[in-house]
């Protein structure tokens, strides 16, 4: 018997809203829904944990579900504590070791960036890869920087910081500092272009890959390492992120989900996007040339889950000539590492496959979108290029 | 009128009448079961199934203690699967009195019930929702047991070896010759009437037993006290949780399959009050406060229905109290007692004890129609619980059935399972989603258990008995009884309209919260988006259709006629 805590299940009333909700139910017979999973699997896995169902593994926690909910039920909450707590997997996974371990891998691939990119991108790899390790063959890696960020940071950016008065803490996730540099960059230039100085404190991946691969104990080292570490000396200046992911496990997940006392950060965390939006609308709006494009948002799944989007779109109508066809809400279909995983492929391409087509019919030049996921999964499967919300400030700054 | 011959009739499904109908079709005998409503609708379906380890009784009733742990013991073998062996605790609270518990484990030891002290750590580890100041804690085997299904297999077994049932059928009248009874009359829901025939008449009608018994002139003295009950909509312990003090209101949760049972408060009411059976806000606030104090979880928790049965006890003495008065088995032969040949009642026990009831009362029928076997329903496994639970790995993965379903099936038919859960598309369809019941489970219930109606099916699968109380599965349900029973339209419109009747009453004394928002919901969804507010033409009908059989077996065949006309 375990310890009843958490009943917000009990609060479903079975309206069945989240299963209409859930894009891995539509796309698959094999995925019963977040009701089914959820609150209504919660009762049979409390009084015997061996009617735990192995198809909670097709939940990719979008969030979607609880967003739909009437009833506030963590679905999705419910969902990855089952999966974890219940399904007890114990054996040694090389693929999902390794695709979790972000900062790990992303740390090494750096230093030998050339040949690493070429490796994973040889189709005789990428058939090793499918057959050995259950990574589909279709997948395209995203590229490898030939540095960090932080070096970067450190070498170039960093002296001219101390001329702002005001500044911010940026906590730059591991695809900035191992896959893109150039959107940190970027944020520093828009940054920069408030008035704020960028700081930087120590940081260890968020732990959102880690908490979908089933590795919760070492999603919790590292929680309680960025907690203490972004702790210090802060003052109460922001901490801002340009991760949508990783803002919504700083702020909500190491305590909801972690269990963690994340109460000395939670208030003072932020996506980039709403904290552009309360300086543009306390009039702190920088000089922008007009960019002249046609680009198609969409709306990440984690972003909605936190209320975010209205302060994206806020901000992105700012820009001068940026003509902007919003996208419905779909999800993506790749969420995390999900996709990336041969038993997920089909349904997380089927899950996608709305989102790719309203693209299509948008004809853009350009996608915007907050989440680097959203974005490779994008990238994978239209011909567009994807931008971040801030990467496009970036531009508009640019233009001379 | 329908006539039938047989060797004993038994009036009465409940547990008893159950039991007895096995024992004697074990024996070789063939039997007319006849049960006014369905199968464990008396009450036998309105207690917390407890499998008593006999410790509640241990103080003052060494006799009930001691015949508890020995059916105790032999229901474990013989009803595996209606059987959850979940152990039981005995807790002293700081309220109790200390000195109870060294009388229960000396109580305990005089009757033969292995109790053990254990430290009140390893109890909140054996139960980590309990309250955690609890001063002490006994461990004992009490488990649980499901009625519905022991009656349920009890029942299959004897119409498997040849006996007849008829539910929904009422004992109106008995057939005497001379200072014999020679048979009863019956009448059915839809007013045919039937006269069976039979060398003995065993009276198992429990509390209705002095109605029965009036039939033929004998007179019995029924004493009635109510008992009420709570359910909450999931199990917040796994463990029986008993309060260490004399036994009294409110002192005990069961875990009974996906809820726990609060139980029970216990109070005498007169014999023309045992119909109307109503849980009021009294009881139910005691119930809630009790049991919030041994398990503090209770104050969050989703209270889901009310519901209450009467003790079938026979009055021994006049100033007995509900409690405690003797659950001693009473085994009536109205010829040494009446001068009436041709008829016993049997009366009084628990549930629990069925079983020792209907070895009882099977002798001395066999004595009576000199016939020489012995009893051996306490070595015969009923259906569903033969040999060891098999490995249900197996069937998954031959079907691709999901975990959830194959474990709750188990649960539920034990072995039976195998019939149940085929390769068939009917098996991947979730009719009941709170409690995982198949398409395919509905059709086995519908054509092998006896199920006239949803709230038959109910007591055989437990559709519409989770937290939405047949919110999707009703109108599901209703619609399958068509493809399975025959019912026409119309007549699955009326079940469904009983059956959600038959929810309501047991959800509205506990209508607070959450479960009023679920009610509300559900309420939109039959009389608003189903239209069932609109009931009134189709109740017209149903006085019509009353006089047909609900589910004639070759309804499809006629509607078929109809249509071609
Ligand atoms: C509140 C409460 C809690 C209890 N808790 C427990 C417990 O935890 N453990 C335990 O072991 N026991 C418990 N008991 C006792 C137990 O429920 C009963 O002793 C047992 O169920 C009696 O079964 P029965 O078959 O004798 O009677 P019933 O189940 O009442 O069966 C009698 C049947 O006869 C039918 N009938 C009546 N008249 C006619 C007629 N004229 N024609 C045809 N049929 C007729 C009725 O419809 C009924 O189905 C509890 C009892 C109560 C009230
Ligand atoms: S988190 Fe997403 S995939 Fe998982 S159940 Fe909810 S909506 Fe479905
Ligand atoms: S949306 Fe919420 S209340 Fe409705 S079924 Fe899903 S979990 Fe339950």
């Amino acid at each position: 018997m375990i310890k009843i805590e958490n009943i917000s299940f009990d609060h479903c009333i079975k309206c069945t809203v989240c299963t209409m909700y859930c894009p891995v139910s539509q796309a698959t017979h094999l995925f019963p829904g977040p009701k089914a999973s959820g609150p209504d699997a919660e009762r049979l896995r409390i009084k015997n944990p061996e009617l735990v169902d192995s198809s909670l593994k097709f939940c990719t926690n979008c969030k979607r579900c609880e967003i739909a909910c009437p009833s506030d039920v963590k679905i999705a909450e419910l969902i990855q504590n089952a999966k974890w707590n219940y399904l007890k997997i114990h054996w040694f996974r090389p693929r999902d070791f390794f695709m979790s371990r972000t900062d790990l891998v992303g740390g090494i691939a750096t230093l030998f960036s050339g040949i690493v990119n070429f490796i994973i991108g040889l189709s005789i790899v990428r058939i090793f890869m499918h057959l050995f390790l259950k990574i589909p063959f279709r997948t395209v890696f995203p590229k490898y920087e030939k540095t960090t960020f932080r070096r970067i940071f450190k070498k170039e950016l960093r002296w001219s910081q101390s001329e702002y008065s005001k500044k911010v803490i940026y906590f730059h996730g591991c695809y900035v500092n191992y896959n893109n540099n150039s959107l940190g960059r970027d944020f520093v230039k828009v940054m920069n272009a408030l008035g704020y100085g960028v700081e930087m404190k120590k940081e260890k991946c968020c732990g959102v890959p880690l908490i979908a691969n089933g590795y919760i104990e070492k999603a919790k080292k590292n929680a309680v390492y960025n907690i203490a570490s972004l702790q210090k000396g802060g003052g109460d200046s922001k901490i801002v992120a340009t991760s949508s992911s990783c803002t919504f496990a700083l702020k909500n997940e190491y305590s909801s989900f972690l269990e963690l006392d994340n109460s000395g950060i939670a208030d003072r965390i932020e996506f980039v996007t709403r904290f552009i939006y309360n300086e543009f609308l306390s009039g702190n709006i920088p000089k922008m040339k007009p960019l002249g494009i046609r680009a198609a948002y969409h709306s990440p799944c984690h972003l909605e889950r936190m209320g975010g989007v209205m302060y994206t779109l806020g901000i992105l109508k700012k820009i001068p000539g940026l003509e902007l066809v919003v996208l419905n809400s779909e999800c993506c279909g790749i969420a995390g590492t999900y996709g990336f995983k041969n038993e997920n492929y089909d349904i997380s391409q089927s899950v996608g496959k709305s989102l790719f087509n309203l693209i299509d019919k948008a004809v853009p030049e350009f996608v915007i979108t907050d989440c680097e996921t959203c974005k490779m999964q994008i990238e994978m499967n239209t011909k567009y290029k994807v931008l971040h919300p801030v990467t496009a400030i970036a531009m508009a700054l640019d233009i001379k | 009128m329908n006539r039938i011959e047989t060797n004993v009739i038994i009036i009465g499904g409940g547990a008893t009448g159950a039991g007895i109908a096995r024992d004697l079709s074990m024996r070789g005998l063939l039997c007319v079961l006849i049960e006014k409503n369905d199968i464990a609708s008396g009450t036998t379906g309105r207690n917390h199934g407890l499998l008593h380890s006999g410790a509640r009784y241990a103080v003052k009733d060494h006799e009930s203690a001691r015949e508890c742990i020995r059916e105790n013991k032999i229901l474990k073998k013989i009803a595996s699967h209606c059987i959850e062996d979940t152990g039981g605790l005995f807790v002293t609270l700081p309220e109790d009195d200390p000195a109870y518990h060294r009388n229960l484990i000396e109580g305990c030891k005089y009757a033969g019930i292995e109790a053990k002290e254990i430290s009140i750590r390893k109890a909140l580890e054996m139960e980590p929702n309990l309250n955690p100041d609890i001063l002490s804690a006994l461990v004992v085997p009490d488990g649980t047991i499901d009625p519905f299904r022991l009656s349920s297999a009890n029942i299959l077994d004897a119409k498997e070896r040849g006996s007849t049932i008829l539910t929904h059928t009422k004992v109106t009248g008995v057939i005497k010759s001379g200072a014999r009874i020679t048979g009863v009359e019956c009448i059915d829901l839809k007013g045919r009437k039937t006269e069976v025939y039979a060398d003995l008449v065993i009276n198992a009608a429990g509390i209705w037993g002095q109605e029965v018994s009036a039939l033929a002139g004998i007179e019995i003295k029924m004493f009635p006290s109510k008992g009420s009950m709570l359910i909450i909509d999931y199990r917040i312990n796994n463990v029986v949780v008993n309060r260490c003090r004399p036994p009294a209101d409110g002192d005990i949760i069961v875990p009974g399959d996906t809820v726990s049972l609060i139980g029970t408060t216990s109070k005498e009411i007169s014999y023309d009050r045992i119909n109307e059976l109503t849980v009021d806000d009294e009881e139910i606030s005691i119930l809630l406060s009790d049991a919030e104090m041994l398990i503090p979880n209770v104050r969050h928790t989703r209270a889901l229905r009310a519901y209450c049965g009467v003790r079938p006890l026979l009055a021994v003495s006049g100033e007995a109290q509900g409690r405690n008065i003797s659950r001693g088995i009473a085994l009536l032969d109205h010829h040494e007692r009446d001068g009436l040949e041709g008829m016993i009642t049997i009366a009084g026990g628990k549930l629990m004890t069925y079983r020792l009831m209907a070895e009882k009362t099977a002798d001395l029928a066999c004595e009576k129609l000199g016939i020489k076997k012995e009893c051996t329903t306490h070595l015969v496994p009923l259906p569903g619980s033969e040999k060891k639970i098999a490995r249900k790995s197996r069937i998954k993965d031959f079907t691709g059935i999901p975990d959830s379903v194959v474990g709750s099936t188990l649960y539920r038919h034990g072995q039976r399972l195998h019939s149940i859960l085929t390769k068939n598309k009917k098996n991947y369809r979730v009719i009941c989603e709170c409690e995982m019941v198949t398409e395919g489970e509905i059709e086995y219930a519908i054509k092998k258990l006896e199920v006239k109606d949803l709230v038959d099916l109910r007591r055989r699968t437990r559709i519409g008995m989770g937290p939405c109380q047949g919110e999707l599965c009703a109108y599901r349900g209703a619609g399958l009884f068509q493809e399975f029973g025959g019912s026409t339209p119309e007549e699955s419109v009326i079940l469904l309209q009983d059956f959600l009747e038959e929810r309501w009453k047991g959800m509205k004394p506990v209508l607070w919260g959450d479960g009023l928002r679920e009610a509300e919901f559900t309420y939109w969804i039959y009389q608003g988006l189903f239209g069932m507010a609109h009931m009134d033409e189709v109740k017209h009908k149903k006085k019509k259709i009353l006089n047909k059989d609900i589910l004639p077996a070759d309804a499809k065949t006629d509607n078929k006629k109809k249509k071609g006309k």
